[in-house]
């Protein structure tokens, strides 16, 4: 794995802000050429450290019905691959929205969406616990969101100062 | 946005005014509040016209402060502020400046930077005493200056030069009766600053004329290109200077009032007296959050500093593309951009801005000699309202000028 260097890591920081910031708009803030910009941005992209620009959506605000679990997954680890052919063979289902190896009690956290109840749980019940490696499974739901990837999700009063101080 | 409802708005009381010390009574009220209760009025404006950082204070502060609250940590402490936090508070400025200040004698935790000017002003003038201050300035020497019965001197600072204050500008200023010299560098509302080189002919200068000198440093942390010299830092200085500073702006911490002023231990023992018989000591939860700032909080306060370069780059960039002429402020989060080539004065400039165009700013006059022609944008305000501000003020200066 490359070092980034500091500017790269601030391009990072502020795209990670906000996503549909222009080339331009970096170049200024961070004070060097456009040019620059693009091609630390084309790198990211390249070397796969951008991944994706996506949106942060607050599902809990629009009517469709959406649920969301996150499973602890035990499992036994394949002579010679470990846990990557298993993570693999769960991740690959679109319903799965993210998968973690973890340290602990389990080995993989693995969040899932769904549009009810009976959905997530025949995914758990019908795909994911008859894989053969899969010991056991512990589905939790999500029950609300507060706060995801940084962003909290409840809107607040944001400026509440003084509209003009000295 | 809050609207300020302190004002009174019984008219049947009788006058009491001549009630009044003279001394206060004369004061003219700041143009920044007149300004004030034009804005109030108004709806969906952008307000570039706010002194102080648009953070939160960072959560581990508020959390600390909350958790002293729990455990009833709620009575007086010393005068001077809890030992602990005076320590830091050395250890920080010895880092941080590389200036020393022993925490038993030579360190007044205060109530906000503002109490410290304050103390400063009223255990040094006698009557008559002149006290130069370099302008545009902040709006409180000067007023703070003439209750205590001393004569403000303006000392006007130019564009030309950066708004720096230069050895000549101050020695033609300088008479028998000049006493101290007030000097607020990175400077609200300018953003300029000074460096090593700057303050050695200003530190012959007060040195010659026998000035004692407060520093207001409270934007010290706040300096962008190069590093902050503190005026206690330079050659012979330390001993004639009360340097001020204070949490609000580096630790985005304005509301807690939380500054302190550091000197000669003669000199804090005076102050200390008025202190302790006007406030007897700053606020204990305020002292809690600005102990837990300096010892957990400099990493967070670097995160807001970067911030707020980014965002300087992005109204200087901006303001010159519209045509307002604005040298680069170095510190603080203010530009300082001309708007002379409008014709108008700062005064109609600002008014005009917020009616026909919704973006709030400060009308240079509002700070002193120098300041007409120029109005103060502050830039601590987020991207996106930058953004918005900066396109409708290019549309209002393109339709003044076409």
């Amino acid at each position: 794995m490359e070092e980034l260097s500091e500017f790269k890591l601030k391009v990072l920081d502020l795209l990670k802000e906000d996503a549909r910031r222009t080339p331009a708009l970096l170049s200024t803030l961070l004070g060097v050429g456009e040019e620059d910009v693009k091609e630390a941005i084309t790198q990211l992209e390249k070397d796969h450290v951008i991944v994706k620009y996506a949106t942060v959506v607050n599902w809990g605000k629009v009517e469709e019905e959406k649920v969301y679990a996150q499973i602890e997954v035990q499992i036994t680890p394949e002579r010679g691959r470990g846990f990557e052919g298993i993570a693999e063979r769960i991740y690959l289902f679109p319903q799965v929205k993210s998968v973690y190896l973890m340290s602990g009690a389990y080995d993989l956290l693995v969040e899932v969406e769904g549009r009810s109840l009976r959905e997530v749980a025949n995914f758990v019940s019908e795909k994911l616990s008859p894989i053969e490696s899969v010991l056991s499974t512990k589905t939790n739901f999500i029950l609300k969101k507060y706060k995801q990837d940084g962003i909290i999700f409840e809107e607040r009063q944001e400026d509440n100062r003084l509209l003009i101080s000295p | 946005m809050i609207v300020n409802q302190d004002r009174l708005t019984d008219n049947n009381k009788k006058s009491m005014s001549s009630y009044l010390a003279p001394s206060v009574r004369d004061i003219q009220p700041s143009g920044i509040r007149k300004f004030f209760d034009l804005v109030s009025g108004n709806k969906d404006i952008i307000t570039l016209g706010v002194g102080e950082p648009d953070f939160v204070t960072p959560w581990h502060v508020r959390e600390a402060c909350v958790y002293s609250l729990e455990r009833g940590f709620t009575g007086y402490t010393s005068n001077a502020g809890m030992p602990e936090l005076r320590e830091e508070i050395s250890r920080y400025l010895s880092s941080s400046f590389q200036v020393s200040y022993d925490p038993k004698d030579e360190i007044l935790v205060t109530v906000g930077g503002s109490e410290a000017i304050d103390l400063a002003l009223r255990a040094l003038i006698q009557p008559g005493d002149e006290i130069l201050v370099p302008e545009p300035c902040y709006i409180s020497y000067s007023p703070i200056t003439s209750i205590t019965g001393g004569v403000p001197v303006g000392i006007e600072t130019t564009a030309e030069h950066h708004f720096k204050l230069t050895a000549e500008a101050l020695e033609a200023k300088i008479t028998p009766k000049s006493k101290i010299l007030i000097l607020c560098y990175p400077s609200n509302p300018t953003g300029a600053t000074m460096t090593y080189e700057d303050w050695l002919p200003i530190a012959e200068v007060v040195e010659r004329h026998d000035l004692i000198v407060i520093s207001d440093e409270i934007y010290a942390e706040l300096t962008y290109d190069g590093k902050h010299v503190s005026f206690p830092y330079m050659p012979g200085m330390k001993d004639r200077t009360i340097l001020v500073s204070g949490f609000s702006k580096a630790f985005a911490m304005t509301g807690w009032r939380m500054g302190y002023a550091c000197a000669h231990p003669d000199l804090i023992s005076a102050m200390l007296k008025i202190h302790q018989y006007t406030v007897m000591c700053a606020p204990a939860m305020g002292q809690v959050a600005a102990l837990e700032a300096l010892k957990n909080g400099l990493g967070e306060k670097d995160r807001m500093v970067d911030s707020y370069n980014q965002r300087r780059r992005l109204i200087v960039q901006g303001l010159c593309d519209i045509g307002l002429e604005c040298h680069e402020p170095q510190g603080a989060f203010y530009a300082f951009p001309s708007i002379k080539s409008t014709g108008l004065t700062s005064d109609e400039f600002a008014q005009r801005l917020l009616t026909e165009a919704k973006v709030a700013a400060v009308p240079g006059s509002a700070f002193g000699q120098g300041g007409e022609g120029f109005i103060r944008c502050s830039y601590a305000t987020s991207i996106a309202q930058l953004d918005e501000a900066l396109d409708r003020m290019g549309k209002f200066v393109e339709k003044l000028t076409s």
